[in-house]
């Protein structure tokens, strides 16, 4: 395989975790909810992911595990900003926090273990009989472990689920304009609940493919910042579910390529190639802002409270 | 279809927000094929009341009856399930999704969305009732009349036999009226009951069969159309004898103060939203504009007042050329002009701010070294408050818990206090009660004795025609004309007003 | 079921008071999880206090972690009145640090009050560039805030540590690569045995006080924060305050990257931070952008840190828990703004009709 494919089939593999928050953010956000709590419910997923995996051996209960710690962290958010109506950039970063501290805290006595054996073996690359054999897109995306074909289901599902269903038609309704949703007889507050835990769940996903896959093993903070980087993708990919994929692999290539160069002939120091991913998302988002189309907007009641009664 | 059914009964309703009695005891019955008025006045309580009917707003007391049967809504959900179909003033509408979509929105229609099976469902109800709307169009790209119709598609298509109407009008033009009052005469022909919220007196006789008047929450009476006038109905709505009146002051002629020569601006999108307007104004003179929502009103005055970046053309006060100056600059060169803009909360004063946080929203520069000193606006906001009648807990008290019409007379009692020599004033009595809007009219012909050259948007063309010495006519960014008030009709104004220009103008020479 | 009443009118005392019943809510709930961990509540929290103000090194231990927490919450206060989202304290008071220890390491031979005064003003214009970047961006095309100034936070603290472990390492460190010292005369001195930081905390409690009271520029970042529209109407430059702003905002925690390089870590450390630009946002937040209050919740903050690295010492508990403690404190108050705002009537059917309308009456 060439230096380039193997790059980004590994592009691919660290982007996943990306993949995962966004979504989880664009399904927030759709409905009109900015969550800045992405990092602490990526942790809290990762935490309890690894800690259900330890105890259980079972992949599919710790990812299950995963997906209610996020969504348990989205619920205290929700709480705050739906019902009682609170700040939602103070509540979501107060969530980051509370996160990375349940996290830190949980992951005391898991720091250095390693994933177990039988949830490596299901995390295994497995290449897909056929597609795997396309040139060059094959070795790309084919040949990888089940959580990022996973992500490529999920990313469609959420595509179709948005722009082809009914329900996704009335979720976009509640995020731009939940008083016309509301005169629809759309049920704002279980729209905005389900969507709000469901981007939680996901975010928690994606901190449990760090912990259990990527790693695999427990480290303090092993979201490093991904978080914030799917917060920022989400303006990057515009809402939508498909250009998120290709965000996400992008970033995931800019997160791996400081190590790469380091093997290179190349004497730049790692910490400085680190800092690519932040840089290009600042650039990306200059652009974006540049741009300033109708489309590229966010959901227009993004961060506003919904009230009825109010005069 | 029993023709005089009694569809809608609404019988001691009360509802209050916080210390407001928004209604109070209040009744109405509606009939089937009846258009019913519900008139009355800015914070009478009639949105209040049909809220309560489509669910948006719980009633505190009383009971409705919907055919015969008591109701308790606690949604939108139950409302449009009892075939009430509510068309708000502010329109429900998602923007960057097609009319369709729309109208489909909380539809239980299956998982997936059906393109054809809808479309033709929405082709069978548009011709029924004759509207014209296209379904695959974006809502935000439709005029405000298109957007109205796509409003009762939507409440028709869900089968509503009850619609409500919240003043429907007010962004129309007069042509958009007709059409509308067409559709309307359509559904009471197919046994609707209509209900038809108003202040606006002529419509009201042109086009109901019955007539409740509110007045600050009550009911006061409800009135057959052919057994009324609207004399009597206005003094129902106020409460005393009311002469409606505007006396129009006639004042010689002055010199020219504002002169304004092929004025072109380009809005957000880069497209022209003034085209090369020209017009002079003089002192003591009151410049009426009239135009539909949209023809550049908002832009010609922000870009008088520097506040809209000019493409090219002169903007000329007094000698002094105003294009290209920021309003920092206004301020500070003296430039003795005053801007009332329509957005009061948005743009002429600051919400969460008290009183006199917000007098020394421009004076404030003018003070020497850093720090500002807030005593001497603190006694002006006392003065005001007495000058101008303003019902408010305190000075210290942030100014959006005002009413509509205390925010506006402290909006005006600042600008008016610098002593302008020329005033832009946009939609000023707009959501004000007729006494607070006359008030307000009594205000701008004592700063037209003074010899103020006042510029005038605003939307009910009798005002205008009352008030004004001269009408100007906006459309599309382009002047259609700029006729004498004496001579001015509503038909003459409605004309212009979608872009007839009319062969004889009288136009200033400059 | 029941309904929500907007409230007319809250009387400070009451806010306040509502908002120290969520204090105290928050103190319960975590005391359950204390439980939890087999521990007793009452001996724990007491045992922070201990450690917190237990004798006069613990007492200086605290101001000395209030005062970065203050002047970094000061300085976020004046962009949050401006409705401008910075987050990025934390890479505002690595920038101000790094810029501080430039001079240090180069201008060592300088006299005291000299080169500390330059430190000063390197770490204040260091902070005050940071956050200009971000400021610039949203006033010339809008771009997000709250992401800039985040990002701006990783790109710097990757900054230092490229420093750190390349160009400035100190070649005499064995095994953990750090920067060189500072010599003496670039360590703030002490007065009343803390630092002279407490001196800089105090000063500029007031003068942000009468800044953002009493003062043009003040009054004009509160009216842009409220709407841009009326901030252009009223001839506020709106670029021009953005920027006057967030340098002003940037500077402080620039301000305080240098007092915390200098004084406390005595050189240039990627840890040198230490999550104060996340803590201040939630002490900003609390204070309802008020600098009295700032001062009085930074050093309840400081106290929560000081008291939770002491317990961690007496009873294992781990340091992550002072922040758990600390989100959990500002979930219950975030909470509590709701009923605040809100009164809640309760509407039971069997006598709704009257209950009603005694409501309605009552209200008027």
């Amino acid at each position: 395989m060439s230096l380039t494919i193997s790059f980004l089939a590994a592009a691919v593999v660290a982007g996943t975790p990306l993949l995962f928050a966004t979504l989880g953010a664009i399904v927030s956000e759709k409905a009109g909810h900015l969550n800045l709590g992405v990092e602490g419910m990526m942790l809290m997923g990762a935490v309890m992911g690894f800690q259900v995996a330890l105890l259980t051996q079972n992949p599919f209960i710790a990812l299950f595990a995963a997906m209610i710690a996020g969504a348990a962290g989205a619920l205290i958010y929700a709480l705050l900003t739906i019902t009682l109506r609170a700040n939602q950039v103070v509540s979501g970063l107060t969530l980051t926090i509370f996160g990375s501290g349940f996290s830190s805290f949980m992951g005391q006595r898991l720091v250095g273990q390693i994933a177990p054996d039988k949830i490596k073996a299901f995390f295994k690359p497995v290449a897909i009989p056929g597609l795997s054999d396309i040139p060059f897109l094959g070795p790309i995306f084919f040949r990888h472990d089940m959580f990022v074909y996973f992500g490529y289901i999920v990313a469609v599902l959420l595509g179709i689920y948005l722009y082809k269903t009914t329900i996704g038609l009335n979720l976009r309704a509640v995020g731009e304009n939940p008083g016309a949703a509301d005169a629809a007889s759309i049920n704002i507050t279980k729209y905005k609940y389900i969507h709000v835990l469901l981007g939680g769940a996901l975010c928690g996903l994606g901190g449990a493919y760090l912990s259990l896959v990527y790693v695999p093993a427990w480290q303090d903070y092993v979201t490093a910042g991904r978080g914030w980087i799917a917060v920022a993708l989400v303006i990057f990919a515009s809402w939508n579910p498909y250009k998120a994929l290709i965000g996400s692999y992008l970033f995931g290539g800019l997160d791996i390529i400081g190590f790469r160069i380091q093997g290179t002939s190349l004497h730049v120091s790692q910490y400085l190639i680190d800092m690519l991913p932040y840089l290009v998302t600042i650039i990306v988002l200059v652009f974006v802002s540049m741009r300033n189309s109708r489309e590229s907007q966010g959901p227009k009641a993004l961060g506003t409270p919904y009230y009825r009664e109010e005069r | 279809m029993i023709k005089d059914m009694s569809y809608i009964s609404m019988q001691g309703i009360t509802k209050t927000f916080g210390k407001v009695i928004a209604n109070q005891d209040v009744n109405l019955t509606v009939n089937s094929g009846e258009i019913h008025a519900l008139l009355g006045e800015n914070g009478a309580g009639k949105s209040t009341l049909m809220n309560m009917l489509s669910g948006i707003y719980t009633p505190d007391g009383g009971s409705i009856f919907i055919r015969g049967e008591e109701v308790k809504f606690t949604s939108p959900k139950d409302s449009i399930n009892a075939g009430i179909g509510m068309i708000h003033q502010h329109f429900k509408l998602v923007d960057v999704l097609t009319a369709k979509e729309n109208i489909i929105l909380g539809q239980k229609t299956g998982l997936f969305l059906n393109q054809k099976a809808l479309t033709a469902k929405i082709k069978e109800v548009s011709l029924k009732f004759g509207l014209d709307v296209d379904p695959d169009k974006k809502v935000y790209d439709m005029s405000i009349g298109e957007k109205q119709t796509l409003e009762i598609l939507k409440v028709l298509y869900r089968g509503a036999n009850i619609l409500i109407l919240d003043e429907p009008t007010a962004v129309l033009t007069p042509q958009e009226t007709a059409k509308l009052f067409k559709i309307m005469s359509r559904m009471k022909d197919e046994g609707c009951a209509v209900i038809f919220i108003s202040h606006k007196m002529n419509e009201v006789m042109e086009v109901a069969d019955r007539i409740t008047v509110l007045r600050k929450g009550n009911t006061i009476r409800t009135l057959d159309k052919i057994n009324t006038s609207p004399k009597e109905l206005t003094d129902l709505m106020v409460g005393r004898p009311v002469d409606l009146a505007i006396k129009r002051l006639e004042i010689d002629q002055q010199d020219i103060v504002l002169g304004v020569k092929d004025l072109r601006v380009l809005n957000e999108e880069k497209v022209e939203a003034l085209k090369g307007l020209s017009f002079t104004l003089r002192s003591g003179e009151i410049l009426g504009v009239a135009g539909i929502a949209g023809s550049g009103q908002k832009e010609l005055c922000e870009a008088i007042a520097g506040l809209y970046p000019v493409k090219t053309g002169e903007i000329t006060f007094k000698g002094d050329n105003l294009v290209g100056k920021s309003p920092k600059e206004i301020i500070t060169k003296g430039i003795s002009m005053s801007f009332i803009p329509e957005d009061r909360l948005g743009m002429g004063l600051v919400a969460s701010m008290d009183m006199v946080d917000n007098l020394i929203l421009k004076q404030y520069q003018s003070q020497k070294g850093w720090l500002i000193d807030r005593k001497p606006a603190a006694k002006k906001a006392l003065e005001l408050i007495d000058k101008l009648e303003i019902k408010t807990p305190g000075i210290n008290h942030p100014i959006r818990d005002l009413s509509g019409g205390n925010i506006q007379k402290v909006l005006l009692g600042r600008e008016l206090d610098s002593n302008p020599d020329l005033l832009i004033t946009a939609y000023p009595v707009r959501g004000l009660d007729i006494n607070a809007s006359h008030m307000i009219y009594d205000l701008l012909n004592e700063e037209k004795q003074k010899g103020v050259a006042i510029l005038f948007i605003a939307e009910d063309l009798d005002v205008l025609i009352e008030l004004c010495d001269r009408i100007m006519v906006l459309c599309d960014g382009e002047i259609t004309g700029i006729i004498n008030a004496r001579e001015a009709t509503r038909e003459k104004l409605g004309l212009l007003m979608v872009g007839e220009k009319l062969d004889k103008l009288e136009v200033e020479n400059v | 079921m029941f309904k929500l009443i907007k409230r007319s009118k809250v009387s400070n005392r009451k806010t306040t008071g509502i908002k120290l019943i969520a204090i105290l809510l928050a103190l319960l709930t975590s005391a359950i999880f204390i439980m939890i961990l087999d521990l007793n509540p009452l001996e724990v929290y007491l045992s922070m206090l201990n450690g917190a103000f237990g004798s006069g090194y613990r007492v200086n231990e605290t101001i000395i972690k209030a005062i970065p927490l203050v002047i970094a919450a000061l300085g976020i206060s004046i962009a949050f009145r401006m409705q401008f989202w910075n987050i990025g304290g934390e890479g505002q008071i690595m920038m101000g640090a790094f810029s501080a220890s430039f001079v240090a390491l180069n201008f060592a031979q300088l006299p005291k009050p000299i080169l500390l005064s330059l430190m000063i003003i390197a770490g204040v214009i260091g902070g005050g560039l940071w956050a200009l970047i971000p400021a610039f961006l949203k006033a010339k095309w809008g771009t997000n805030e709250t992401i800039v100034t985040l990002m701006m936070n990783y790109i710097a603290i990757k900054w230092v540590t490229y420093l750190q472990y390349g160009p400035w390492k100190d070649p005499k460190s064995m095994g953990f690569p750090k920067v060189t010292n500072f010599t003496d005369n670039a360590i703030l001195p002490k007065l009343l045995g803390v630092h002279i930081g407490w001196i800089f905390a105090l000063v500029l409690v007031v003068f942000i006080y009468i800044f953002m009271k009493h003062s043009k520029k003040g009054y004009e970042i509160a009216v842009l924060g409220e709407s841009e529209n009326t901030a252009r109407y009223a001839g506020i430059n709106i670029q021009k305050t953005i920027i006057t702003a967030m340098i002003l905002s940037g500077g402080l925690c620039g301000l305080v990257g240098m007092i915390q390089s200098s004084a406390i870590n005595n050189t240039l450390s990627v840890e040198l931070s230490a999550g104060v630009g996340f803590t201040a946002i939630i002490v900003a937040w609390l204070s309802a952008l008020r600098a009295p209050v700032i001062l009085i919740v930074s050093i309840l903050f400081a106290a929560l840190l000081q008291g939770g690295s002491f317990i961690q010492t007496a009873f294992g508990i781990p340091e992550a828990a002072a922040l758990i403690l600390q989100g959990m404190i500002l979930f219950f108050v975030l909470g509590s703004e709701f009923f605040v705002r809100f009164k809640i009537v309760w509407n039971s059917e069997s006598k709704s009709d009257k209950q009603e309308i005694i409501v309605g009456r009552e209200a008027k």
